[in-house]
């Protein structure tokens, strides 16, 4: 894009940006909507919250969807590969697991996160089954995100692993490496560079997901939005929610674009 | 003297297609035996059934006198000492040239880092690349990439090479650096299987040359007996067309 491109997108930028801003500034109803949304106290008040008057704080309740997200995250890279790992094997014995492993992952895929989040958080309390039974809301929370993302990621591994050409697994098991270190040293490395992308956009989808332990009264950020709009009526906390979340996962995105770039600038560079 | 790989009657089929039809051939130490024919005539088969990169269906295969069809062969034992050359290179994109060279030693013969460091290096000044280690195979010309992926092989100190094709990806300039190198090393004595194309370089480094057609071992010889003189007629045909 030469200097003249340059302003030419620039000065299209700010005419969109000038008429969407329009629209919301003019609508009749505009100064409700923004006294409803955008008021820039109740953001604030939302945002801190207020003990005395029973209001919590939507940050704080940030706070609970970041653990939430960061937990999920670890254990369904773990366990999706596990699932992944199974669903690809090839060995007659292990016939048994792979069928388990692919009704596993069709179930988890089928059922809509919030039934599963239900059964989880309400059925395993009412099971009686000790430890199993006896965890906070957000433990049965990041169970479910686990559980069902786990499905997911495992298809974004298997379809990274088949992605590698089919030439370096006979030059990795030619050279002499076992099934299991030619997964390791060869197929995973490159499986895992393809899956990034694919992978990121579950995780930024996940992220959001974490909301739903509102559901079993737990209260993170949406959650503590909520209590305040029914309060106070008024609904910024709603908008300092979104904001909050926009936060986390737009770094997030940049980051991973990063990485994608790093590697590939290493890959094609000459020393 | 000893045998390295002796191929009995060996049939391969893939569903209904009998792609190796009762092979039979031997490589003593420091042969190198040339494979020609048309494609789909089964040499690289051939070579995939030499490291067990595929089971065969009847016959037998054995590596220094042992049977690779045993049921307690361990085939990952039998492709440390048979290394494969492919077409494709086949090279890890994810690794430098260097660390290329070393996953097979370090990984499979489990040998220290440090140790096969230097041998590594050393091959790498043996295929003039000495340079390149820590650069990425994506950098490299197809040549150069298939130079480091000999090397590749060579670093398992191999009994038996195997080589699949290996100048038919490569730009017509880059061919003479590959076939040089493998000259190089049929004159130091590596005993290698070579499925290829070039005809005038199986000339010059071939003990013995075997001719393939539709899976059959139609004919063997040395160079000059298959070059100057086939006794077979599709043998004579096969030649004329390449020339």
């Amino acid at each position: 894009m030469g200097r003249r491109g340059l302003v030419v997108s620039a000065l299209s930028s700010v005419v969109v940006l000038l008429v969407i801003f329009a629209i919301f500034w003019l609508a009749p109803g505009g100064p409700t909507f923004r006294a409803f949304f955008f008021n820039p106290h109740d953001m604030w008040q939302a945002f801190v919250g207020d003990p005395q008057k029973g209001l919590l704080s939507v940050g704080r309740g940030l706070v609970t969807n970041i653990w939430m997200f960061l937990l999920s995250e670890v254990l369904v890279l773990i366990f999706g590969l596990f699932i992944a790992t199974v669903r690809l094997s090839q060995s007659p014995v292990l016939f048994p697991f792979r069928a388990l492993a692919t009704v596993y992952v069709d179930v988890m895929r089928g059922v809509p996160i919030v039934l599963v989040m239900y059964m989880i958080g309400f059925g395993l309390p009412e099971l009686n089954l000790g430890f199993l039974s006896n965890q906070s809301p957000a433990v049965y929370g990041c169970a479910t995100l686990t559980l069902s993302y786990s499905a997911y990621v495992a298809e974004v591994y298997r379809a990274g692993v088949l992605s590698v050409p089919h030439g370096q697994l006979l030059a990795a098991r030619s050279l002499g490496l076992t099934h299991t270190a030619t997964m390791r040293r060869v197929i995973l490395p490159q499986a895992v560079r393809n899956v990034i992308p694919p992978l990121l956009n579950d995780f930024i989808s996940m992220q959001k997901d974490t909301a739903l332990v509102s559901l079993l009264g737990a209260v993170e950020a949406t959650r503590a939005a909520q209590i305040y709009g029914d309060t106070v009526f008024n609904f910024s906390g709603f908008t300092v929610a979104a904001i909050l979340f926009l936060l986390l996962t737009i770094p997030m995105t940049r980051f991973t674009d990063h990485l994608i770039a790093r590697d590939r600038n290493r890959r094609l560079a000459t020393t | 003297m000893d045998k390295v790989l002796e191929l009995t009657d060996v049939v391969k089929r893939f569903g209904d297609n009998e792609v190796l039809r009762g092979v039979s051939l031997t490589l003593h130490p420091h042969d190198v035996v040339c494979l020609i024919g048309a494609s789909g005539s089964g040499k690289s088969t051939l070579l995939r059934c030499a490291n067990l990169l595929e089971t065969i269906d009847a016959g037998t295969i054995s590596l220094f006198g042992q049977s690779l069809q045993d049921p307690r062969i361990d085939p990952d034992l039998v492709r440390q000492h048979v290394a494969m050359v492919f077409q494709s290179f086949n090279l890890f994109p994810h690794l430098s040239v260097l660390d290329n060279i070393l996953v097979g030693p370090v990984h499979a013969l489990k040998r220290r880092r440090g140790e096969v460091r230097d041998e590594a290096i050393a091959l790498l000044e043996r295929i003039d690349l000495r340079d390149k280690a820590d650069d990425y195979p994506d950098r490299l010309s197809g040549g150069q990439q298939q130079r480091v992926a000999i090397a590749r092989s060579l670093a398992m100190r191999p009994s038996l090479l195997l080589l699949d094709e290996v100048t038919s990806a490569l730009d017509p300039t880059l061919v003479g650096e590959v076939l040089d190198l493998l000259t190089d090393l049929a004159h130091q004595g590596t005993t290698m299987l070579i499925a290829t194309h070039e005809m005038n370089f199986a000339r010059d480094v071939a003990n013995q040359v075997v001719y393939l057609d539709r899976g059959v071992l139609v004919e063997q010889g040395t160079p000059e007996e298959m070059f100057s003189n086939p006794k077979h007629e599709s043998t004579r045909n096969f030649l004329e067309r390449v020339r």
